[in-house]
């Protein structure tokens, strides 16, 4: 089944004044259900807007968006049903704490949802534990807690609506390695549990590389590339030209290449790039 | 150079807490930058690198222990003005740097302020301008810019206060990756053709690779201080601290690891591509 599917997409800004831009123009896209999809592309590319008519923020200026294949713009779809099947987590979401506790922030969507007490506090708590936030912390004032604290605050008000497709743009920037690699870990473990479909919007290279099973790639307002990470990052020199990068593993071993060493073409992580060099010196690594 | 531009000696600073308490966040930490340098500073969040980079410019004074900048004592409030023209800094983001509605103007703030003449001000806007590659863009709007356009001319608003020393913190955390290669372009040649001291503060590896020194904090101490190839020398190290090396010297160091004969030290991608080119031509037998 397709989670998202977007047909001759296009959303103009400013439509009329000097300033209009379009933003997104004619996407055609097929996301299936239970994918992990790494989003890249330069500042200006689309992809915040694109993200955002997934759950009904943008009103296309023309074309469709349908989730499972519901059309979100048709006359008679609930709109408001598709902000908690889409959960949405922006840049910077920690600026977006509003509550007394850290417990009732997370609880603002599953209240909304209409749920009862007790299953409010179930995916409250259950979300809370995800990200890794202690129980002790659930009473605390959201604006006590350090800045990695918050971020996780505001990813488990979103995860605790249980959506069904989960976009998160730009989640670990600004946070350090171990960070990162904790929050992505949290997500992963969250899209294995659950089988949801994962959007992960990032400028890391090295993240997208690591987690995400697919990867889109847009620029200039449309889709460049749409593929297996494998394949996306084997385009090295295409994605370059685009104002992005790929891992830098996958730069050695493009030069390798170049060099005439038989490597393989899409080298993208760093437990690969291990492998890789031991299978050409004819090596088990050890602890692969 | 030789020349020390920053000499922080023995700095403690805790923020106040409630009922007068302080939570410390640099215990003891002493240093010093030699004119026309760049530093990269690294540390996880929360390990005390932003709040000791706010010592440099007379933003935050040390509890206890002195900052000198320039010469001049930080902690002298009269002398604050003075210390603000010699070490200026640029923040992660760039939309709330900037000021004016025109390229040029923003530029001009900082000049305006020191009562210069209007033609010294032209003069020095056009200078900053084309030193970070942007003299085309004088006319445009901030807003019709990319993050990394923007970051650029925050660091020209910096430049045309003519500085000796530019201290930033996170310039490229919110940037694309063409942004971020645009900016770091930019201060690499303020720090060769002028000369200019730079501290830069990131959580990217790679763009500490490229600086002369790199200095790590870890819970308000300095845990290491070298060249990037002796301070990535430290692999294990900086993992326990929750930080990185590059992949280019984490590839070698895994592979070494695995018994393969690689050098240390290890920075960039084409050292490591020549690396592995020796150890395949070699084979097997350059493995234990």
């Amino acid at each position: 089944m397709l989670a998202i599917k977007t047909e001759g997409l296009t959303y103009t800004y400013s439509v009329g004044t000097p300033f209009e831009k379009t933003a997104v123009d004619h996407i055609d896209l097929e996301i299936e259900q239970g994918e992990f999809v790494g989003v890249i592309g330069h500042t200006g590319s689309g992809k915040s807007t694109l993200i955002q008519h997934f759950n009904g923020l943008l009103k296309p200026t023309s074309g469709r968006v349908l989730i499972h294949d519901t059309d979100l713009w048709a006359k008679d779809t609930d709109r408001r049903a598709f902000r908690f099947k889409v959960g949405l987590v922006f840049q910077y979401p920690e600026y977006q704490l509003f509550e007394e506790t850290v417990y009732k922030d997370i609880a603002f969507g599953p209240v909304n949802m209409g749920l009862s007490a007790e299953q409010v506090d179930q995916q409250v708590r259950e979300a809370a534990a995800f990200v890794g936030l202690r129980e002790e912390i659930l009473q605390k004032s959201p604006f006590e807690l350090s800045g990695g604290q918050k971020r996780r605050v505001a990813i488990a008000g979103v995860l605790a609506m249980n959506p069904d497709i989960l976009i998160l743009d730009e989640p670990t920037a600004g946070l350090d390695p171990k960070g990162r690699e904790k929050v992505l870990g949290e997500i992963k473990a969250y899209h294995k549990k659950r089988g949801n479909t994962v959007l992960l919007v990032s400028h890391s290279m090295e993240d997208i590389a690591r987690y995400a099973h697919k990867v889109l790639v847009l620029n200039r307002a449309g889709v460049m590339m749409y593929d297996d990470t494998a394949a996306v990052f084997s385009r090295a020199e295409e994605i370059w030209k685009g104002g992005l990068s790929v891992p830098q593993v996958t730069r050695i071993f493009s030069l390798l290449r170049e060099q005439g060493f038989p490597v393989n073409e899409s080298v993208y992580t760093m437990d690969f790039a291990v492998q890789e060099i031991l299978r050409l010196l004819g090596k088990e690594a050890s602890h692969a | 150079m030789g020349k020390e531009i920053i000499e922080a000696q023995n700095v403690v600073f805790g923020y106040p807490l409630e009922g007068g308490r302080k939570s410390p966040v640099l215990r003891d930490v002493s240093l010093s930058v030699a004119e026309g340098s760049f530093v990269a500073v690294l540390g996880h969040n929360g390990s005390g690198k932003s709040t000791f980079a706010k010592h440099f410019n007379g933003i935050l004074t040390p509890d206890s222990g002195t900052v000198t900048v320039c010469g001049i004592n930080a902690a002298q409030e009269d002398r604050l003005y003075d210390i603000r023209r010699q070490a200026g800094m640029v923040f992660q983001n760039p939309d709330n740097q900037i000021v004016a509605t025109i390229v040029e103007e923003d530029v001009a703030f900082g000049p305006e302020n020191l009562g210069l003449p209007p033609e010294e001000i032209r003069r020095r806007v056009d200078k900053a301008l084309t030193a970070v590659g942007m003299a085309e863009y004088m006319h445009h709007a901030p807003h019709q810019l990319s993050g990394g356009q923007k970051q650029r001319v925050a660091i020209a608003g910096v430049i045309a206060m003519t500085p000796r020393c530019i201290i930033l913190d996170e310039p490229t955390a919110m940037l694309d990756p063409q942004g971020r290669r645009e900016v770091m372009e930019a201060i690499k040649k303020l720090n060769q053709e002028q000369g200019i001291t730079i501290i830069l503060i990131t959580h990217y590896m790679e763009e500490a690779a490229q600086a002369d020194r790199v200095v790590v904090m870890n819970d308000g101490r300095i845990l290491l201080d070298g060249t990037p190839r002796e301070v990535f020398s430290h692999v294990q190290e900086l993992k326990d601290v929750g930080l990185d090396v590059p992949q280019a010297t984490e590839l070698c160091w895994r592979l070494r690891q695995e018994g393969c004969n690689l050098p240390e030290g290890i920075l960039t991608e084409e050292e490591c591509a020549q690396a592995l080119a020796q150890l395949l031509e070699v084979g097997p037998h350059a493995c234990h």
